[in-house]
């Protein structure tokens, strides 16, 4: 008996959550964030930290707001169908993690004209779709200046995932940095083809350090080449993530991406009905992009450059694509003073010179 | 002490009962794990199994998910019952996807209502070509399929990323590595036929060619001697069935399943190949094909339920906090309670006579 | 292409690393297949010995017990195997897909709370004296004692096939289960136990990924490599000496790739990352073509089921 009254119980609650959509009405009710990760939270890297920014979105507002999320969603009908079913059981912003994400978000969006939807890394937008991304590449030029000036054999390695602009804008940045303060440098770049892949990136971070690197960059998401660093005693810098718990000796510092503040803004927005698509692109200055504590095998030069550069960064001064740079083929792509825009940077394809090997088509 | 009597005659009875048993042992034992968890049991099975098609949306969507495990299971079906053990699925998905989305890319900007069965004839014979490969090194050196095909799924991938970075990759995409998105152009989008069912174009085929391998399976020559290779090798032998010829058709029809299964996703749910393109289709079909006892109509119920499953599973994680995990250890325990209820078709259980 | 600095030491040490899970996992499925049972369960029995050897090396701090609790794991979730196949009947690829996609689950439930946890280290080999000479202490002296214990495994598992009457009987049961059974051996029990061995083996390989390879726990970490690890007992023609040939072969090839980007070299990532399954296709053919060695060694009763019909 008792089980029928909750089967029917069940069914309720089933056919309550099936029924149209009510968003925006919030009344005393508390609003609902839904977050759609491409990856587990356990991955310490991409997904975790926007997993913290959810978290800091419950601290913030506590009881007034209700989190929920669904991680390790592929991208394309799946992420649709999650999106679609977040939005109809009234869930009143949306956060889709993943630059995959990008054409199921503006198909629901049109389904759920009063859903708000935010989608990192993307570039279409809607009346109810905004985009949002860190510069990361400004993290990696403050790390490049810092790899520059801590290798000893002038070898820095890249694991580095996908040949997208993102991955190829950070290894540009960081060689141009590493550049500036040391001429003799070398970057050995190692393409894994995969975002988390603790194992190839293990193997990965072993490779390089074989062949003479002894400080390593990553492009990937696990803790596994901090792991390798700290077992072989080179450095190497958190992604994402502060990763010193991994490696205390190897890490120098680390980018961290801090998506609490914008995610806070976000929510807040639409509580006070002031949310509107809008395009964000924020870095130092805004503070989506931060580090991780310097080490203290840092020297204090060291640490006072990267400081300076990071308020220079912060404050607008300095930006890492300043002419003059040319690209690999020796050709002109910055002048003496040039900025790049921001719609060459979004769709970089070429590696600075300097930089040995081929990018992969 | 128990032990097991063969029965006179398998029962007819427990050729039905044991997929129901296993779905109630599974809601069972689930529920119990939910509980451990923290998850209020009751909900997170119905969840799973009853909201999927009472639901109006889940049940618009479960079609997408499921016409493609039954495509691909009723292809592996046919192999598996004759002892041809296709693996390699997902990979021949991802080649039909492939050789078919080439074809879309190569005439974009034409158009014409024949685009599009080009696209599938293509994906056809892209996957049925990837899976003569371990056919005809199976014929020729005897090699092991399981494991070839298997091997060819990795091959596939790898030569997937090859492809949407470079030949397949959408000119105006900003450089990410997909294609264009076949599913928004309309002489190579996917129709819908029945959207209240989920039910496109390539739910349509699948449903054809159901009915089809139905009839091939009981009315048909060829159906009684992959039967026959099945249950009995050296019988097949006698009766001159060639055991090459079987094990070629076997694996190009599940392999031109798949390719089509692939092409369908792509020109329908997902629109256009990016590296994530493969998403365990042809694993999970093994899957579907044994939980429907690799008979068409079984395969039909079990791929819907399956997809069910996934679709409850989604909701469930974000409505309960059920990790995702928790389904795919559901979807392994309703096929470990399947096959050991099986056993119950052949024989009995009954208790140790004891010595006199 | 500068081959100068292109140290070989480094990467043979690095490949026998990267080829020892694989290892483990197929002399233990080598076992399991002499004795006429396939078990394509082997990626989901290495994944649990990832996750409970992680779980025990750091709830305990011994890496050791660790490394006992991984192989104690997978040997665990082997019955759930060994039970279906072998007393109610059940088909052994089908069986064996559902162990792996049950224990794929199940180990991503267990570790969810040991996502960024670090492990505690495992010790390598100091042997004062001979660790430190130039080459050769690298390349003999300066491993972990896992791939030392992996070696000394195949050649245990060499002797006992080879030279024990156990291991006859073992092998008897694949050659022929019906004449074992008249013989009055307990075919079910021999299956089980050589089942469950093989479980353990590939829950110890396991646990070497997650213990000393990344090392750390994360969902699927073990990426397929159990599929490896059975495509290698056919390469090896169920020999156990030709399980290290390989098992270090395809770390190799996979290590080889990484190595040669790093120094510069660039060979299309894709293709490149093709070649160690197209090689294991390759070898297969091979040694599956010469049909009169092939038969000599595969078991004859492989993947068929023993009832007892009195």
């Amino acid at each position: 008996m008792k089980f029928t009254k909750t089967l029917a119980a069940a069914a309720a609650m089933g056919l309550a959550l099936s029924g149209a959509a009510t968003a925006g009405s919030h009344g005393g009710d508390p609003l609902k964030a839904g977050f759609i990760y491409v990856g587990p939270i356990g991955d310490l890297g991409w997904t975790w930290t926007h997993d913290q920014g959810r978290l800091a979105v419950e601290a913030e507002f506590g009881d007034s707001v209700e989190t929920s999320y669904v991680e390790s969603v592929p991208e394309g009908a799946d992420a649709e169908r999650v999106m679609s079913q977040m939005a109809r059981s009234g869930v009143d912003i949306i956060f889709t993690t993943s630059f995959g994400y990008m054409d199921p978000t503006i198909n629901v969006a049109a389904d759920f004209p009063d859903v708000a939807f935010e989608h990192a890394t993307g570039y279409k937008r809607a009346e109810n779709v905004s985009t949002y991304s860190a510069r990361f590449y400004e993290g990696r030029y403050v790390i490049g200046e810092i790899a520059g000036a801590m290798t000893e054999t002038n070898k820095i390695g890249y694991i580095a995932s996908f040949p997208i602009p993102e991955v190829v804008r950070g290894i540009n940045s960081a060689y141009l940095a590493a550049k500036s303060v040391n001429p003799d440098v070398e970057f050995k770049v190692v393409w894994v083809y995969t975002w988390f892949d603790p194992g190839k990136e293990a193997d990965a971070a072993n490779a390089l350090i074989e062949q003479g690197v002894d400080v390593i960059m990553q492009h990937t998401d696990s803790p596994a080449a901090m792991t390798i660093a700290e077992e072989k005693g080179v450095y190497a810098f958190g992604q994402a993530s502060d990763m010193s718990a991994f490696g205390p000796n190897a890490q120098l510092t680390g980018i961290i991406d801090n998506w609490g503040p914008y995610y806070i803004e976000r929510v807040k927005a639409v509580m006070d009905g002031t949310w509107e698509s809008t395009d964000t692109w924020d870095g130092i200055a805004e503070g989506m992009v931060q580090f991780a504590p310097f080490s203290d095998k840092l020297p204090a030069d060291v640490v006072a450059r990267a400081e300076a550069t990071i308020a220079a960064i912060g404050s607008g001064e300095f930006s890492p694509f300043t002419g003059p740079i040319n690209k690999q083929d020796g050709s002109v792509w910055l002048a003496e003073g040039e900025v790049a825009d921001d719609g060459t940077l979004a769709g970089l394809n070429f590696y600075v010179e300097g930089i040995d090997g081929e990018l992969p088509n | 002490m128990l032990r097991l009597e063969q029965r006179p005659t398998p029962s007819r009875a427990m050729l039905y009962l044991t997929p129901v048993m296993a779905v109630l042992a599974t809601m069972l034992v689930g529920g119990v794990l939910f509980w451990a968890m923290g998850i209020d049991p009751f909900k997170a099975i119905y969840l799973l199994f009853i909201d999927p098609f009472v639901d109006s949306y889940n049940l618009s969507q479960l079609f997408v998910k499921a016409s493609p495990l039954i495509l691909i299971a009723m292809g592996l079906s046919l192999g598996f019952r004759a002892g041809v053990w296709n693996i390699g699925a997902e990979g021949q998905f991802i080649v039909g996807a492939i050789a078919g989305g080439a074809v879309g890319l190569a005439l974009w900007g034409s158009t014409g209502w024949w685009i599009l069965p080009l696209m599938a004839l293509a994906a056809a014979l892209g996957g049925a070509l990837w899976a003569l490969v371990p056919a005809v090194l199976k014929i020729r050196f005897n090699a092991n399929e399981i494991l070839v095909s298997l091997m060819l799924v990795y091959v596939a991938e790898h030569f997937l990323a090859q492809m949407v970075q470079g030949v397949l990759r959408a000119p105006d995409g900003m450089g990410f590595p997909e294609s264009r998105n076949l599913a928004r152009n309309d002489p190579t989008s996917l129709p819908d036929v029945f959207p209240a069912l989920g039910i496109d174009a390539g739910g349509v085929v699948m449903l054809i060619l159901l009915a089809a391998a139905f009839f091939l399976l009981q009315k048909h020559a060829l159906g009684f001697q992959i039967k026959l290779t099945g249950d009995s090798p050296r019988a097949a032998r006698f009766a001159g069935v060639n055991p090459s010829f079987i094990i070629a058709i076997c694996l190009g029809l599940s392999g031109a399943a798949a390719g089509l299964a692939g092409l369908f996703e792509l020109t329908g749910a997902a629109g256009k190949l990016t590296i994530d393109f493969p998403v365990g289709y042809g694993f999970t079909a093994i899957i579907v094909a044994f939980l429907g006892r690799l008979s068409p109509v079984g395969i039909l119920l079990a791929g819907v339920v399956l997809a069910g499953t996934y679709i409850g599973g989604e909701n469930a994680q974000f409505l309960l906090k059920m990790p995702a995990a928790a389904v795919t250890v559901f979807q392994g325990m309703m096929l470990f309670f399947l096959l050991g209820f099986e056993i119950l078709i052949n024989y009995r259980i009954k208790p140790m006579r004891r010595a006199v | 292409m500068d081959f100068s600095s292109l140290n070989a030491v480094a990467m043979i040490v690095l490949l026998i690393g990267a080829a020892t899970p694989i290892l483990l996992a197929a002399i233990g499925e080598l076992v399991v297949e002499k004795s006429g049972v396939l078990n394509l369960g082997v990626e989901g029995m290495m994944i649990i010995g990832a996750v409970t050897g992680f779980i025990t090396a750091t709830t305990t701090g011994s890496p050791m017990l660790g490394f006992v609790g991984g192989a104690i794991g997978g040997a665990a979730v082997s019955t759930l195997f060994a039970f279906l196949t072998q007393y109610l009947l059940s088909n052994q690829v089908a069986t064996g897909l559902a162990l792996t996609m049950f224990g794929l689950g199940l180990a991503a439930l267990m570790g969810r709370s040991y996502n960024g946890i670090k492990p505690p280290r495992t010790e390598r080999l100091e042997v004062p004296g001979l660790s430190d000479l130039p080459v050769l202490g690298e390349l003999f002296f300066s491993y972990d004692p896992i791939i030392y214990f992996s070696l000394v495994l195949v050649i245990a598992v060499w002797w006992f096939l080879n030279r024990t009457r156990a291991g006859l009987v073992l092998r008897a049961c694949g050659e022929n289960h019906d004449a074992a059974h008249s013989l009055g051996y307990n075919v079910q029990l021999i299956r089980f136990g050589a089942i469950m061995f093989g479980g353990a083996c590939a829950g110890l390989g396991g646990a070497y990924v997650s213990l000393i390879r990344v090392p750390q726990w994360t969902e699927g970490m073990t990426a397929g490599v159990g599929w490896i690890a059975l495509a290698i007992v056919v390469f090896a023609s169920w020999k156990p000496w030709r399980v290290i040939l390989g098992a270090y072969m395809f770390g190799g090839i996979t290590i080889l790739q990484l190595s040669l980007q790093a120094l510069g070299i660039s060979i299309s990532g894709a293709y490149l990352s093709m070649t160690p399954y197209i090689v294991t296709i390759v070898v297969l053919v091979i040694m599956s073509a010469d049909r009169k060695r092939a038969s000599l060694n595969a078991p004859a009763c492989l993947g068929r089921s023993f009832h007892a019909s009195h």
